[in-house]
């Protein structure tokens, strides 16, 4: 026999208290993973910006739009490698209510706009059937999946800040570089959208929402982004230049008070997966003073009966904790699959599970730290007349 | 020649702020090979002696030595060390580990030794056939009665080859007939395997079958 065995029998001596035990850390645990990876969904945009890459839009509200004119000069900025725009398009797909049927809907320049994402994925025989048709539209992979859309089919959209009825024709299916990357989208042309506006409101033509900007290197975003503003300063259209990340990050702080809200709740069910252990823990301890008082008796010092405990503790704790981590991949799974595309990418990063585990193995430490210290000063005569 | 010798030892404890006086004083030596009963009422400080013998409480004042080896010096640790070579243990209550068969509640003290596997099976087999519970090996003790519960814990005792055997009341929880064979084992163990036993009773009857009885009354050694 050894002393592992001894931990385990001991582990399973009250089996239906250390199967609710394991259950309910293996329930924090999946909670745990599952609310940081809705977070790590929602910041997902911001943690996949790209460094080099920044959005010039209008100082007062991404509402108001820039003239196109702009374009030649921020190409003449210093520091700036390539410049591109779209606009945000909206409308309505089927039944809005259905969520399934939300997705990004952009205009885009199609000979600028791919350059500056390598991280979409396209082949050129899409890409030149796409530049071909004025109201072609590339796809990600996602939506293509999820609506069944192919090559050939038409996208036909009910507009809101654009009215009217608008028939997209799928030339071409995108796919993300890795698993950050947003197959959600639906990209048109730019000009398709400008000519069809400008046959009912004139006014509106020759308008981008953002600018895109390639800046060649991470120090120059600063002095880009000064003299970008700086230039248009005193113009009807004044721009807010700033990083992707920041330009992700105004969206996300939008919603700050649910996302610190998640946050605070996974630290508190940290502590719950440490008061349902030490429970436990305790419990049985108390049960065993006297059993730990007769190995002291046969010779097995503090260490081993500490040993005994911590084991105990950390095999319910790494059991727990083992199956909460297996339970939080089909949790977020059945999350991504009922929210495609509100949260595109939904990924259990391996710092959740990194701090999942970690949570359950210090919980297993920390559970066996009181008990361990009762032992530590529980004299073997005291221990023996314990009646447990 | 002693193998115990207690030397002006004394042993008190204390609840709040009050002394309360266990054990005055108490002088003596026990010879190896020795089948001593300890004897006196509820509370005369017999069960205090016999830890202090076995090494699992410390005297407040005197000294005492086992095998030549004054414990009252010994650290902790040291102090555990010396008890799983030296002294066998059996209570009253049997104190066998719910969870584990006979055999492994045997084998426990071995788990400390440097036996390879193979030699703690030996030395287990030998021990449960020396209280002739060899058929009873793998059952838990749950599934024991009375007195077969109490050899394996006398099993559990002898297993390590230890130079004391201390029993505090064997029989105080075994009907007669059990009660008379655990008695009956003692002997055996005394007279056959040359073990030294210090056995804690209030049972005469149990007291006359060791060689040798004192008898404690109020801390003091008649």
């Amino acid at each position: 026999m050894k002393v592992f065995k001894l931990i385990f029998k001991n582990a399973l001596r009250h089996k239906l208290r250390t199967i609710l035990t394991i259950l309910g850390i293996s329930i924090a645990v999946s909670a745990f993973g599952f609310i940081r990876t809705v977070v790590t969904a929602w910041n997902a945009g911001v943690a996949a910006s790209a460094v080099n890459r920044m959005i010039s839009h209008h100082s007062v509200s991404i509402i108001f739009t820039l003239p196109l004119s702009y374009r030649d000069q921020l190409q003449k900025v210093p520091g700036v490698s390539g410049v591109s725009y779209g606009n945000w398009f909206g409308g309505a797909y089927k039944d809005p209510n259905d969520f399934k049927n939300f997705f990004p809907r952009m205009a885009i320049d199609p000979e600028t706009f791919f350059p500056l994402y390598p991280e979409f994925i396209i082949s050129d025989e899409y890409l030149a059937a796409f530049k071909k048709d004025r109201n072609a539209c590339i796809i990600g992979q996602k939506i293509a999946t999820e609506h069944g859309f192919k090559i050939g089919d038409i996208i036909t959209v009910e507009g809101d800040i654009y009215p009217g009825t608008w028939d997209f024709v799928v030339r071409g299916i995108y796919k993300g570089r890795d698993a950050t990357v947003d197959e959600t989208q639906m990209l048109f042309q730019w000009k398709y959208l400008d000519e069809k506006v400008g046959q009912t409101q004139t006014a509106r033509t020759g308008q981008v929402g953002w600018y895109i900007l390639n800046v060649q290197s991470a120090s120059d975003l600063p002095t880009v982004a000064k003299a970008v503003d700086d230039m248009y300063a005193n113009s009807r259209a004044s721009t807010k230049t700033e990083t992707e990340k920041e330009w992700q990050q105004s969206f996300v702080s939008m919603s700050s008070a649910i996302l610190t809200s998640l946050t605070v709740m996974s630290y508190v069910i940290i502590g719950i997966i440490l008061l349902v252990l030490t429970n436990t823990i305790v419990m049985a301890t108390r049960e065993r003073i006297r059993e730990y008082a007769v190995l002291k008796t046969l010779g097995f010092s503090t260490k081993h009966i500490v040993g005994l405990i911590g084991g105990e503790s950390m095999l319910i704790a790494l059991l727990g904790g083992g199956l909460g981590l297996f339970l939080t991949f089909p949790a977020t799974g059945g999350f991504a699959a009922a929210f495609p595309t509100w949260f595109p990418i939904v990924v259990v990063e391996p710092l959740t599970i990194t701090l999942a585990a970690g949570s359950a193995i210090v919980a297993g430490i920390v559970a066996a730290l009181f008990p361990a210290m009762r032992i530590l000063h529980m004299k073997i005569v005291d221990g023996l007349r314990t009646i447990g | 020649m002693s193998l115990i010798s207690l030397h002006n030892v004394f042993k008190s404890y204390w609840r709040d702020s009050l002394e309360i006086p266990v054990l005055r004083n108490i002088s003596f030596e026990i010879p190896d090979g020795e089948f001593l009963g300890l004897m006196g009422p509820s509370g005369s400080g017999k069960t205090t002696l016999l830890n202090l013998i076995a090494g699992i409480d410390r005297p407040t004042s005197g000294t005492l030595s086992v095998a030549n080896t004054e414990i009252t010096k010994l650290g902790e640790s040291e102090l555990a060390k010396w008890r799983s070579k030296h002294i066998g243990f059996v209570f009253q209550f049997y104190n066998l580990m719910p969870v584990l068969t006979a055999f492994e509640n045997v084998e426990l003290p071995l788990l400390l030794s440097k036996l390879s596997k193979k030699e703690r099976k030996e030395h287990v087999e030998l021990a449960l056939k020396v209280v002739s519970l060899e058929d009873r090996m793998h059952h838990y003790p749950k599934q024991l009665s009375g007195g077969q519960e109490q050899r394996v814990a006398i099993a559990r005792a002898i297993v390590t080859d230890p130079t004391l055997l201390v029993a505090d009341e064997p029989t105080g929880d075994l009907d007669k007939v059990s009660a008379e064979e655990i008695l009956k084992l003692l002997e055996r163990l005394n007279t056959e395997f040359k073990k030294t036993i210090v056995m804690v009773t209030h049972d005469p009857r149990a007291a006359e079958r060791a060689h040798k009885s004192r008898h404690l009354d109020k801390g003091e050694l008649s």
